[in-house]
């Protein structure tokens, strides 16, 4: 009887441990948040570290975010040409070609391809030089890695991602109008007329805002979960692994309560 | 040496979760002097040094640094107690990012890019001081062999001018006479700048040189120290066993 108490309790306990657990993690989450802003707004600042970030995040994804984008834009306009097809609603593809990239695809497609990218490698640099004393290096030479390594990784990429948003946005539509044109025979200047009435100033900003908390989330995280690690090589592996799927959840989880708020 | 205490250790203790590594260190260290820690692997040796640079916490006691304590301190205030320092990591923590010229000079610029000419030529002064070349001011540290990087981590832990410098296993992984290179660098920076040096060590020849006193931690306390030729003769068997390197004696 004494056991099954035990166990009982043992199960509760552990069941306990998880929201505990989560709680303590978004805590320490948002600690570094804070540190990482207050201290990066505060001199000495890095103006090339910043510049450097904005390249490393922006410019050198657009290539895997302008194929995703494309790519993710035809196949949208030829899925609702079919399943519209069934009720004679296949003009309705310009539309929604619109709505789908702008409102939902665009940033959140950027965000994840981003996540991949970015996320991984920041966690990645920040963790070896953890473990290798290269962050306690830093410190002693009077340093902020707090200012040098992290802030201008979150400024760069709250920035970095609604640029690429709207270019993602753009190529996406364009995606979407080439396929319609040349496959599903719809008429050019139409195509066009169409989306431009569809196309709202509000969905884009939308789309701004969604990019650039998705910008903060993959730095915040990319860099907490790097200067978190604790433990050689695999706990660099582990901060990795960490910070990539942790961004994903945050950013489906947080783009669809955003969508939720605004879009009722 | 002019007596004066630098740095105090009382009753310092740091534990990581149920390993206590440091269980009560007491140890002064006066201005101008060098000393020079010896003890068994795992000792805490390294993460005693981390404790009097703020980079570890300790768990009890105090660290006072010219008579401020420095375990309670943060933020800006620990910053500037910071300059007083340099630090010669085991492992040499390198940016790997960086050219070796913006390593050795990131202590003055603290990172930013600027006066790039004039950092050069003061990383090529400190680069000669450990005896390397000037050849080597743009590689990177991951292109050069494990005895450079360790000259390269000493060139820029003294290229600030700290007046307290701490080496944590400087001749290690290097060959005889770099070695001896590097205990000459020591003595000169204690004996000509005045600087005040601790030192970690498993080369007892290299702890004779450089040291005026050796210290042994030995269980997270202090058990023995003394001057330097005492070293031999300490009349403490465990210290006998250690500078003799006998598998046999109280030391398991
Ligand atoms: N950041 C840390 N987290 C957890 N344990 C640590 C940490 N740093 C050191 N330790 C532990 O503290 C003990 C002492 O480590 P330390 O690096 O000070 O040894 P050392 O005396 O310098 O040894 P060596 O001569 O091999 O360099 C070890 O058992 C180590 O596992
Ligand atoms: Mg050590």
């Amino acid at each position: 009887m004494t056991r099954l108490i035990a166990a009982l309790f043992g199960f509760f306990a552990a069941i306990g441990r998880v929201p505990i657990g989560l709680f303590a993690a978004i805590g320490r989450v948002a600690i570094f948040a804070w540190r990482t802003i207050s201290r990066g707004l505060a001199p000495p600042y890095y103006p090339g570290r910043f510049l450097e970030q904005l390249a490393s995040i922006g410019w050198f994804s657009l290539p895997v975010v302008g194929m995703t984008a494309i790519f993710t834009g035809a196949a949208l306009a030829q899925q609702v040409y079919t399943g519209g097809s069934r009720f004679n609603a296949q003009s309705t593809v310009p539309a929604i070609v619109t709505f789908g990239m702008v409102r939902e695809l665009g940033p959140v497609l950027v965000g994840l391809m981003v996540a991949g990218r970015v996320a991984s490698a920041m966690a990645a640099e920040i963790g070896t030089m953890r473990v290798t004393e290269q962050l306690d290096a830093m410190e002693t030479l009077r340093t902020d890695p707090f200012r040098y390594l992290i802030a201008p990784r979150l400024f760069a990429a709250v920035l970095a991602l609604p640029a690429m948003v709207l270019i993602a946005d753009s190529i996406g539509l364009f995606g979407g109008y080439m396929l319609s044109i040349g496959k599903l025979g719809f008429n050019p200047s139409n195509y066009l007329h169409t989306t431009r009435q569809f196309l709202e100033m509000d969905d884009v900003v939308m789309s701004l805002v969604k990019a650039a908390v998705f910008g903060f989330f993959i730095a915040l995280l990319g860099c907490y979960n790097g200067y978190a690690t604790q433990g050689g090589a695999a706990g660099v592996g582990r901060s990795t692994t960490d910070a990539v799927v942790s961004t994903f959840i945050l950013i489906l989880l947080s783009d669809l309560l955003i969508t939720v708020m605004v879009f009722t | 040496m002019n007596g004066d205490p630098k740095i105090e250790m009382r009753d310092v203790a740091k534990a990581f979760g149920t390993n206590e590594v440091l269980r009560g260190v007491n140890l002064t260290i006066h201005s101008g002097e060098s000393v020079a820690i010896i003890g068994g692997s795992g000792t805490g040796k390294s993460v005693t040094l981390k404790c009097i640079l703020g980079l570890l916490q300790p768990d009890r006691g105090e660290i006072l640094v010219d008579g401020v304590d420095v375990t309670r301190m943060g933020g800006r205030e620990l910053e500037k107690q910071r300059a007083k320092f340099g630090m010669l990591f085991q492992g040499g923590a390198l940016f790997d990012s960086l050219p070796v010229w913006r390593n050795v000079t990131f202590g003055i610029t603290q990172g930013r890019a600027r006066d790039a000419a004039r950092m050069r030529k003061v990383a090529a002064e400190n680069l000669e001081r450990v005896g390397l070349d000037s050849k080597i001011l743009n590689l990177r540290p991951s292109e050069l062999s494990g005895g450079m990087q360790k000259r390269v981590a000493l060139a820029r832990a003294i290229a600030p001018r700290p007046e307290i410098i701490f080496f944590d296993e400087p001749t290690t992984g290097l060959d005889p006479i770099r070695a001896d290179v590097i205990n000459d660098l020591i003595v000169s920076l204690v004996e000509d700048l005045g600087v005040t040096a601790l030192t970690i060590t498993h080369d007892m020849a290299s702890a004779r040189k450089i040291a005026h006193r050796v210290a042994m931690l030995y269980e997270g306390r202090i058990i023995w120290h003394g001057p330097r030729d005492r070293l031999y003769d300490s009349g403490n068997p465990y210290v006998d066993q250690f500078v003799q390197g006998r598998a046999d004696g109280p030391i398991r």
